[in-house]
């Protein structure tokens, strides 16, 4: 422990300790946005095949809800910010509500997710070869909307729930690792000279937030 | 930090298998990773042998699948085993092999570190490896897979085998590898002792460098990859599946995309070892140090950009085919560089053949033949006669066996006495050497011939005029066995009646001899200080 | 002088060419000759490589532990030397391949097209005229596009002899060209692992003349509009079933006669069983001819087994035919 920090022996000193996992951390990172890189490409591809089949997909998707879910956590990635802030300047109460805010946009969003996942279902809408196309058509006919006209349908939602169902994990992922920080922080471990954990955290907090940030509008506005 | 009594080093600080298991001692994480990697090689060795002993002839009136074969039950076995050879060879035997054990050991000791940067996560990765084997070893048990080590769709779409499980298992191990990858880039950025500079560090580290960086930007891909093949056989997504409007081929691009780059992840660690090796073997400093580290870097990053060229005759257009070509062309120029330099290395120097060198030179004969015939595979209309044929497999085994497999057992041998404190004996390690190089040549030459005959690979049977040099071939595998073998006696007798090994037994300049034999758990008692480059033999 | 060596040298590469199989079409022969190029820039490198290294060994082998060495670090020449000549020879066998490959991709006008479908484990080939065939039967001389697709999963078209492959893909259209020269049979296999018996998916490219061909593509055409029992004999004829089985008395050729076969009871067997020669004993044997065997033969059958090699309605048609051999 060199002033409240906990120094492991391969490191001359904090600055030099906390500069290391700072550049792992964006590594790894790193390698998150080249995963979600695929599932992108993957997405262009099959969006200049069938324009059509993922015009008709993306009506099902009600962007009013994607839009709160994008202000929600736009909102969560500021408290997650002003915790990190409020554990720099030796604030760890406010950094402890500043966190449990962040938890609590977390479980919003997945909330909100929730309910567009069994709405989806109630309506037959799985991902890929589970789709039931006619379940769907049946429930198309009593709202007064004409049938549905790609019968590939099933892959466009295939995309849909693998992106923001992978998404998903992350921000739970998220959730579990803030409240592992949000714990240590009531514990006392971090100051102004130790918050690498929450700093790590926060990043990754960050970078779920920007995938989202490109989902949204890929999945829910690009028609 | 209390300094440890005289006498202990960093295998005896400790006792019990515990103490092992939870240590975070980089060199004792590579002890780890040898011993797991090797009983993956074993594995990998006996299916190897049995797929070659299954094809030693053809099979007369081969018909229906109830037909048995040579020596497996049926083509089904046959086709299970290639499936397991080259799923842990590839995921749990190269990918890892150099980098994690090696790697581990000497990268933080060359440039003067006490430990990688995150001794944890150095850990965690040898659990992944472990989580993902074992995994892997599970669906040995219950509906083995036939898919290849590629897992093309649609085939792996419709196998009713544990395809899923697998590639979960590839997921995991793949998870591993970052962790390795992105742990060495820290390690270097951060962690060079004082006077350490970028282009004072060895040439093994370099090539770690070069390779941990596409460890880290490739394998997310084939992660990806992977989690939407087993989302596809679990709910039928409809990417990868014609039946949904998918393509099939997109997933061999996504595949290679990754795995092309995983090539290299295989030899440039391997490139890395034959420099240390060169240099100490002659006594004399590398020739074109700066090529040879720039030529890595070269080649991490060319080899993003060349994966097409596994799919000539997929289907792509022909424009595609045409820039995957030239783009191949354009990865050989480092390659050749490297080469040229370490035959240059050797001009006017003091050329020992000791068995390290042995291998090195093993390596350098193998890696020209795999190179050569690596150029004639990127020129496409070659390349559509030689696609899937044993030309291809010839080619490949020339490349990961006869370059990083050797590199692998010259590095072994290298710093076997740094690692363990005891000299083998010489003669048993030249006589592994002897049976390895020529049986590795007996074995993979006849299929250079075979291929150009155009004896497609993965068959379980073929037609009669292929049988000669397949029967060659077969007995070649043999010698390669006792070869490992010997290698593997005498690995044992070192350990146990090896004698004392001297800080530095091959004269070599590079830091890691600076430290004890075995180092202690902290490497050294003083921190370096780096004055000059790696190799100053003046 | 430097030329004449490398032509003897092509000469000698030529003649080891002969591993590759026999050249049935022009691009083969073009393919070949830049393949025999290759050859020789790979063993002049590789001597240059190898026999430098095995030059150096044994010229600076290590004389006493204190040898001096010399000091040299680089030399921007020789990386400059060794880094361009390469890149230009790489370029150079680029484009010639480049040039051979805009050939092999450029398809024919009026070419005559047939259709091959992979699929576990066989090929379907379709004419144009509805005739169905598993092999594929081409005239000599004329240019043949084969359009290519998958039933089920990936498969590919490889024909050694005329250096061509191509993957047929589920669910798309590839397509392959050439123009066969030589008369004669060539192995057709599938070289994309495509499971249990991809290396039983092996059939035949027959080359035949222009008349030849057309006559077999009529008698194909005529054949498919047969009663069925006409239609097994023809088939019992082109697969050359005859050369074995007796069809009008009961004397063993190289197989059992087919005469008065079917139907018969107490049909005896190796292992000594007996059993009744009905539809499914016939088809199991034609199939999978080890499967049952008939007493005084063996241990093995010398048949070869037709499992892929025929479809349901040819294994039906030759059993309509078998039935009525009374």
């Amino acid at each position: 422990m060199i002033n409240g920090v906990p120094v492991q022996e391969h490191y001359r000193d904090a600055s030099h300790q906390f500069a290391s996992a700072k550049e792992g951390i964006w590594l790894f990172m790193a390698t998150e946005i080249l995963m979600f890189g695929g599932l992108f490409v993957g997405y262009l591809i099959f969006h200049m095949k069938y324009p059509q089949m993922f015009a008709e997909g993306a009506q099902f998707l009600d962007w009013r809800l994607g839009f709160v879910n994008t202000l929600v956590l736009i909102f969560s990635s500021l408290t997650m910010a002003l915790g990190i802030y409020f554990c720099q300047i030796n604030q760890p109460k406010k950094a402890v509500w500043a966190l449990a805010i962040t938890i609590l946009c977390g479980a919003v969003f997945m909330v909100i997710k929730y309910f567009e996942y069994t709405h989806k279902f109630h309506m037959g809408i799985y991902p890929g070869r589970m789709l039931d196309l006619e379940m769907l058509n049946q429930h198309l006919s009593s709202i007064g909307k004409p049938a549905i006209a790609s019968t590939n349908l099933g892959m466009y939602f295939g995309f849909y729930f693998c992106m923001s169902g992978l998404h998903g994990i992350h921000v739970i992922l998220g959730m579990l690792m803030i409240s592992w920080c949000l714990y240590r922080c009531m514990r006392g471990d971090f100051n102004p000279n130790y918050y690498t954990a929450v700093e790590g955290v926060g990043i990754f907090w960050h970078i779920i937030d920007l995938v989202w940030i490109f989902l949204f509008p890929l999945l829910y506005l690009v028609g | 930090m209390a300094h440890a009594a005289h006498g202990s080093n960093y295998l005896n600080a400790q006792k019990g298998l515990w103490s092992w298991l939870t240590s975070l001692d980089h060199k004792r994480i590579g002890i780890l990773y040898f011993i797991s990697v090797m009983t993956f090689f074993l594995l990998g060795g006996i299916a190897a042998l049995l797929l070659r002993g299954e094809l030693f002839a053809y099979n007369v009136a081969n018909s229906a699948g109830e037909m048995a074969g040579q020596l497996l039950p049926s083509a089904d076995a046959y086709n299970q085993i290639l499936t397991y050879h080259g799923a842990i060879m590839v995921f749990m035997v190269i990918i890892p092999g150099i980098p994690a054990i090696l790697g581990n050991i000497f990268l933080p000791l060359q440039i003067g570190a006490k430990d990688v940067a995150f001794p944890k996560l150095n850990l965690a990765s040898w659990y992944c490896l472990m989580a993902g084997a074992t995994l892997a070893m599970f669906t040995m048990f219950s509906t083995k897979v036939d898919t290849g080590w590629t897992f093309y769709t649609p085939y792996s779409i419709k196998s009713g085998t544990a395809v899923t499980t697998m590639v979960i298992a590839a997921f995991i191990t793949g998870m591993s590898s970052i962790l390795t990858g992105l742990n060495f880039i820290v390690t270097v950025h951060k962690l060079r002792c004082p006077g350490m500079t970028m282009w004072r560090m060895p040439l093994f580290v370099w090539a770690l460098y070069s390779t941990a960086i596409i460890q880290v930007l490739a394998t997310p891909i084939l992660a990806i990859t992977l989690l939407l093949l087993a989302m596809e056989r679990t709910f039928g997504v409809g990417i990868f599946d014609p039946k949904l409007g998918g393509d099939p081929v997109l997933f061999q691009h996504f595949f290679w995309f990754y795995s092309h780059p995983a090539v290299y992840i295989m030899i440039l660690p391997a490139m890395g070892v034959i420099s240390e090796l060169i240099t100490t073997f002659s006594k004399k400093t590398i020739f074109g140090y700066t090529a040879i580290a720039y030529s890595s870097l070269g080649i991490a990053a060319v080899s993003f950009f060349v994966w097409g060229h596994h799919m000539f005759v997929s289907g792509q257009s022909e424009f595609a085919g045409v820039v995957f070509s030239f783009l191949t062309m354009l990865v050989g120029v480092p390659t050749a560089i490297k080469m040229f330099n370490w035959v240059a290395t050797m001009y006017k120097g003091s050329i020992s053949f000791a068995s390290p060198m042995l291998f090195a030179l093993g390596f350098l004969f193998l890696f020209a033949i795999g190179g050569v015939t690596g150029i004639m595979l990127a020129v496409i209309p070659v390349d559509v006669h030689f696609h899937d044929t044993y030309f291809v497999v010839a080619h490949f085994h020339y490349v990961m066996v006869g370059g990083t497999l050797m590199a692998i057992m010259g590095g072994f041998y290298y710093w076997f006495p740094k690692m363990f404190g005891k000299m083998y004996s010489e003669f048993g390690a030249r006589m592994s050497w002897i049976f390895i190089f020529i049986g590795f040549n007996v074995t993979f030459f006849p299929q250079f011939i075979l291929g150009a005959m155009g004896m497609p690979r993965r068959y379980f049977n073929y037609i009669p005029a292929y049988e000669p040099l397949n029967r060659i071939s077969t007995v070649g595998s043999w010698m390669i066995a006792v070869g490992f073998l010997i290698a593997l006696y005498t690995i044992i007798n070192g350990l146990i009646n090896g004698a004392k090994a001297p800080k530095n037994p091959w004269g070599s300049k590079t830091l890691e001899w600076e430290a004890d034999s075995p180092p202690s758990v902290h490497n050294f008692d003083h921190e370096p200080v780096v004055t000059a480059g790696p190799y100053e033999y003046k | 002088m430097l030329l004449w060596i490398l032509q003897k040298i092509t000469v000698v590469m030529a003649q080891a060419q002969s591993f590759m199989p026999t050249q049935g079409t022009e691009i083969a022969k073009s393919i070949d000759n830049l393949y025999a190029f290759l050859l020789v820039i790979s063993l002049v490198s590789c001597v240059i490589v190898i026999g430098g290294m095995i030059y150096f060994a044994i010229k600076y082998k290590r004389k006493s532990e204190n040898d001096v060495t010399a000091y040299i670090t680089h030399d921007t020449r020789l990386e400059i030397l060794w880094s361009v000549i390469p890149l230009i020879l790489f370029l150079f066998v680029f484009a010639w391949g480049w040039v051979i490959y805009h050939d092999m991709r450029t398809m024919p006008k009026d070419a005559l097209e047939i259709h091959v479908t992979g699929k576990q484990w066989a090929w379907a080939v379709e004419y144009k005229n509805g005739v169905r065939s598993t092999e594929v039967v081409v005239p000599v001389g004329r240019d043949v596009k084969i359009i290519l697709t998958a039933e089920d999963v990936l498969h590919s078209f490889y024909v050694p002899s005329f250096r061509i492959k191509q993957d047929a893909v589920p669910g798309r259209y590839t397509a392959v060209w050439f123009r066969a020269d030589k008369l004669g049979d060539f192995h057709l296999f599938c070289t994309e692992y495509c499971g249990t018996q991809h290396s039983g998916m092996i059939t035949k490219l027959r080359v035949l003349s222009q008349e030849d061909f057309d006559q077999w593509l009529t008698t194909e055409s005529e054949v498919s509009t047969l009663p069925m029992a006409q239609r097994g004999a023809k088939i019992f004829q082109t697969r050359a079933c005859a050369s074995c089985h007796n069809v009008d008395n009961p004397a063993v050729k190289v197989g059992p006669s087919m005469y008065k076969l079917f139907g018969a009871e107490n049909h005896e067997l190796l292992d000594g069983s007996k059993i009744t020669a009905d539809e499914n004993y016939l088809r199991e044997s034609i199939l999978n001819s080890q499967a049952k065997i008939v007493k005084g033969f063996g241990p093995r059958s010398a048949m070869p087994a037709f499992q892929g090699q025929l479809s349901e309605v040819e294994v039906t048609a030759l059993i309509e035919y078998i039935k009525g051999l009374k």
